[in-house]
């Protein structure tokens, strides 16, 4: 057979030397989309107020003046360590309860321990909350079951669950098909398959993800004190920056978020490595 | 040990975990002045005011325009602080690995880079940044810039970090550059994976933009602030739903991208 049916060329009549498969068109057309995008982005930008030459060394300014001289002055150290405990305290309930709520939504969420329309059901409720914004949760849940705590730890409950129904039911499906048929060969009822084969095969796994989102709850609690005035110490922060406009208090808060956030995610990393070391990542 | 101490420590120490995590609850809800009776007997309430209040209605379709082009700011915000992240966080990935990484002072700037733009969160950034850039587009943007640099490198050095050993040895040891080694190398390993984690970014700043835009008064948070503060919950609804919207095709279409190209 003739070599040249093998063989592509290009219109130029040189050797092809790469093979067009779809995913690197994908690849390319993603690529080249996002740029384009991202060009369009910064001439669609609204410019108003802004004087670059006077922004940046003065955003240097403020930077230095943070970082470097941090101070309290509206309150005291009892107060700053209290209301990281409250920060702390909001993401610890959301989580734990999140946990909870989101273990029994996810069995009936995995397709090998569901029927495919329950979990079809729970699938789409949970993409839906998942798109809503914690803020916008908060924020909601404020004014529909009045300001207070509650307000902020059922808003912060939706989207953790939403997170973690995702996650456990993913794990749950990767439990072996085998280990369940033969449990169900025996006469188990549905409560054993669950109590028997799958929570001892994903314990590790869900107390992994329950503590990841516990990170990431520290971060939305902060977050939701700043924006929704949920209390604690971003509520602290959104004050000092925006009524006293006192930065060196800036910078002592931010210190103290950062410190925070970096032990948790040192301990997170940890269990991670322990436990799971292969699937650490991705699921939103 | 023998089978019954086993089970028996085992046993002690799942009894410990379940009163450690009640103790930390009940320290939580005392500190929070969180009732969970409370909590719960609200929950009906809070949707029985969802369902008659977040009502989008003929009125509030009129904002739709107003809403959108503030929707399409919040998404190419979010794009572009991406892409541009992307490009400093690929930088500082190839310092930050052990298989690129040339000198060890480099690797050590590039992470702390990385964990001090990631764990201050978006929040303290947006309002630094407002301090001094004021109320416009740029001030969201740049907060969320600091922000995926952050993400994004951490998740590129275990990318790189896991692909491309062999690769690397074999180019090096033809006498290839430095430079020639990463992009015949490296990227075309990592391009896979790196673009399912900025498609991953982006849906992620999509979420944080709204709340960004709040604090910062730009995009779609603003309008949402806006309409809140004003009472117009018709007009929140509509906003919220397209928002969800939003959120939902631009997941759907980075969740096909990524099952053709992985």
């Amino acid at each position: 057979m003739d070599a040249s049916t093998y063989i592509k060329r290009e219109a130029s009549g040189r050797i092809a030397i790469k093979m067009g498969s779809k995913s690197e068109r994908v690849m390319t057309w993603t690529v080249t989309v996002l740029i384009a995008l991202t060009i369009a982005a910064f001439l669609f930008f609204d410019y108003t107020g802004l004087d670059l030459s006077k922004a940046i060394p003065e955003t240097f300014y403020n930077l230095k003046k943070m970082f470097l001289e941090p101070a309290l002055s509206h309150f005291t150290w009892g107060q700053a360590f209290y209301q990281m405990g409250v920060t702390l305290g909001l993401a610890f309930l959301s989580t734990i309860f999140g946990a909870i709520i989101a273990f029994f939504l996810a069995l009936m969420a995995a397709s090998n321990l569901s029927k495919a329309w329950i979990s079809k059901t729970v699938r789409v409720i949970v993409a839906f909350v998942r798109a809503v914004p914690t803020v916008l949760w908060v924020l909601i849940f404020a004014i529909a079951a009045g300001l207070g705590s509650e307000a902020a730890v059922l808003g912060m409950l939706f989207h953790s669950i939403a997170y973690l129904v995702k996650a456990f039911s993913e794990a749950f499906e990767e439990v072996d098909q085998g280990i369940i048929e033969a449990l169900r060969a025996t006469g188990a009822n549905w409560w054993h398959i669950v109590v028997h084969a799958v929570l001892p095969s994903t314990f590790t796994y869900l107390l992994s993800w329950t503590f990841l989102r516990f990170e990431i709850n520290f971060a939305v609690a902060v977050a939701m004190g700043a924006a929704a005035g949920a209390g604690g110490i971003g509520f602290e922060l959104f004050m000092a920056s925006g009524f006293y406009f006192d930065l060196r208090e800036v910078g002592m808060i931010t210190y103290m978020i950062l410190i925070f956030a970096i032990v948790l995610e040192i301990l997170s990393t940890k269990m991670k490595e322990r436990y799971f070391p292969a699937a650490a990542k991705s699921a939103n | 040990m023998n089978e019954k101490t086993m089970k028996a420590s085992r046993k002690w120490q799942t009894i410990f975990f379940i009163l450690l995590i009640i103790g930390m609850t009940l320290a939580s809800s005392a500190i929070t002045g969180f009732n969970i009776i409370h909590g719960i007997a609200t929950l009906p309430k809070a949707g029985a005011w969802i369902l008659s209040n977040l009502m989008i209605t003929q009125e509030s379709l009129e904002r739709l325009p107003t809403i959108l082009e503030k929707l399409l700011e919040t998404i190419l915000m979010s794009i572009a602080a991406t892409t541009t992240g992307t490009a400093v966080a690929f930088f500082l990935s190839l310092m930050g690995s052990k298989t690129t990484g040339t000198k060890k002072v480099f690797g050590v700037f590039a992470r702390f880079v990385a964990s001090a733009s990631r764990n201050i969160p978006v929040v303290a950034w947006a309002l630094i940044l407002l301090l001094s850039f004021g109320q416009n587009s740029v001030t969201g943007y740049l907060a969320l810039f600091v922000g995926s640099v952050g993400f994004l490198t951490r998740a590129f050095i275990e990318s790189i970090d896991e692909a491309s050993q062999s690769a690397v040895e074999a180019l090096r040891a033809t006498g290839a550059t430095y430079f020639q080694i990463v992009f015949k190398a490296v990227v075309p390993q990592c391009m896979p994976q790196m673009i399912s984690w900025i498609l991953f970014m982006i849906e992620t700043n999509i979420r944080n933009a709204t709340l960004v835009g709040i604090l910062t008064g730009t995009g779609i948070g603003y309008t949402f602030d806006l309409y809140y503060k004003t009472l117009n919950y018709n007009a929140v609804a509509l906003v919220t739903f397209s928002i969800i919207i939003a959120v939902i095709v631009i997941e759907l279409m980075s969740n096909y991208i990524r099952k053709v190209i992985i």
